[in-house]
């Protein structure tokens, strides 16, 4: 190869590094079972065609940060955001694998579940503290948001300065009340969907092309 | 006959000021997993709380240490403000904070300005 073909190449390549608009990272982080796996099968599911994991009643069944790269997103206006979205495992601070077992889990299958569990955890938070560009936050809008808000995560997110989306979910149930979600968190956009009806999930995502865009 | 009970730490913010983040998550893990109960005067910033949380699942064994309960006062303001101020520009500033292993602290209450906590014996 000449040395200006080499030039050339190596140009090229500084050129499309610099210019090339970096995928924004974002996190779904909440309380365990406020729907966040299904929140991230929908996003993908809508613009891949594609899931990310396996929803269920079992706790910690989101046992790794799970990411689906390059989801583009495009809003009413034609503007365009592509994202890798990170579903990420509720977080908490004990894991015993005897919790699994209560599940019907055998003894075996329990700690590996465990195991992945506390790994997952540990992985959720690293990424929260390095790793993502935003965060999309997760609350169940039938229960209290005063006892669903972890303030240590919503200090990262502060001290980070990382912009976020307040989803409150779960709205197609009965006892839902979402504005009590709009009233704690006056500050940000605050979005009642239901994910698995997909209700305003239109506005999320315009939501999301105006805030991580 | 050895004697039965729990030991409880109370560590004020002097001291957990000498220490750096390292030391202190380290120091809680430590007593925490010999089934010590920790109260912190000042707690750990969010930083700090994340990290030991990643250290805590990483020294989770089956059969063993099976985690930590930790709580802590939220701040001074009643909810709304409280809430406000959570994701605000506000700094806030972190209070007591009870730290225990999961298998013997359990929190039976929580208000904004009470902790309810059980301990048993190992």
């Amino acid at each position: 190869m000449s040395i200006f073909v080499r030039a050339k190449s190596r140009v090229s390549k500084f050129l499309m590094a610099f210019f090339r608009k970096r995928r924004s990272r974002i996190g779904i982080y909440g309380p365990p079972n406020a729907g966040k796996t299904t929140l991230a099968n929908r996003i993908a599911r809508d613009w891949t065609g594609e899931t990310v994991g396996p929803v269920s009643e079992i706790p910690h069944e989101t046992r790794r940060a799970l990411r689906k790269q390059d989801i583009t997103i495009t809003g009413n206006n034609g503007s365009t955001i592509t994202i890798d979205i990170v579903d990420t495992p509720g977080v908490t601070t004990k894991i015993d694998y005897k919790d699994f077992i209560e599940y019907g889990v055998a003894k075996d299958e329990a700690v590996i579940r465990a195991r992945e569990a506390t790994e997952g955890v540990a992985e959720a938070m690293h990424w929260l503290r390095e790793d993502i560009d935003g965060v999309i936050y997760m609350l169940d809008s039938t229960e209290d948001p005063f006892l669903q808000v972890n303030i240590m995560m919503i200090g990262i997110i502060e001290s980070r300065n990382l912009p976020v989306i307040i989803a409150a979910n779960k709205i197609d149930l009965p006892d839902a009340s979402p504005q009590r979600i709009k009233s704690a968190f006056p500050q940000h956009p605050v979005i009642s969907i239901s994910c698995t009806e997909g209700k305003n999930i239109e506005e999320l995502y315009e939501q999301m092309v105006n805030h991580f865009g | 006959m050895m004697q039965q009970g729990v030991q409880i730490d109370l560590i004020s913010e002097e001291r957990l000021s000498e220490l750096t983040s390292m030391e202190k998550i380290h120091m809680i893990l430590d007593n925490v997993r010999d089934g010590r109960i920790v109260i912190l005067e000042k707690g750990l910033n969010p930083e700090e709380q994340s990290r030991l949380i990643e250290m805590t699942m990483r020294e989770i064994l089956p059969d063993g240490f099976n985690g930590i309960e930790i709580e802590t006062y939220p701040t001074r303001d009643d909810a709304p403000g409280f809430l406000r101020r959570l994701l605000g520009k506000t700094t806030r500033e972190s209070r007591l904070t009870v730290i225990g292993p999961a298998n013997q602290l359990r929190m039976i209450r929580k208000d904004r300005d009470m902790i309810s906590a059980w301990v048993s014996s190992r």
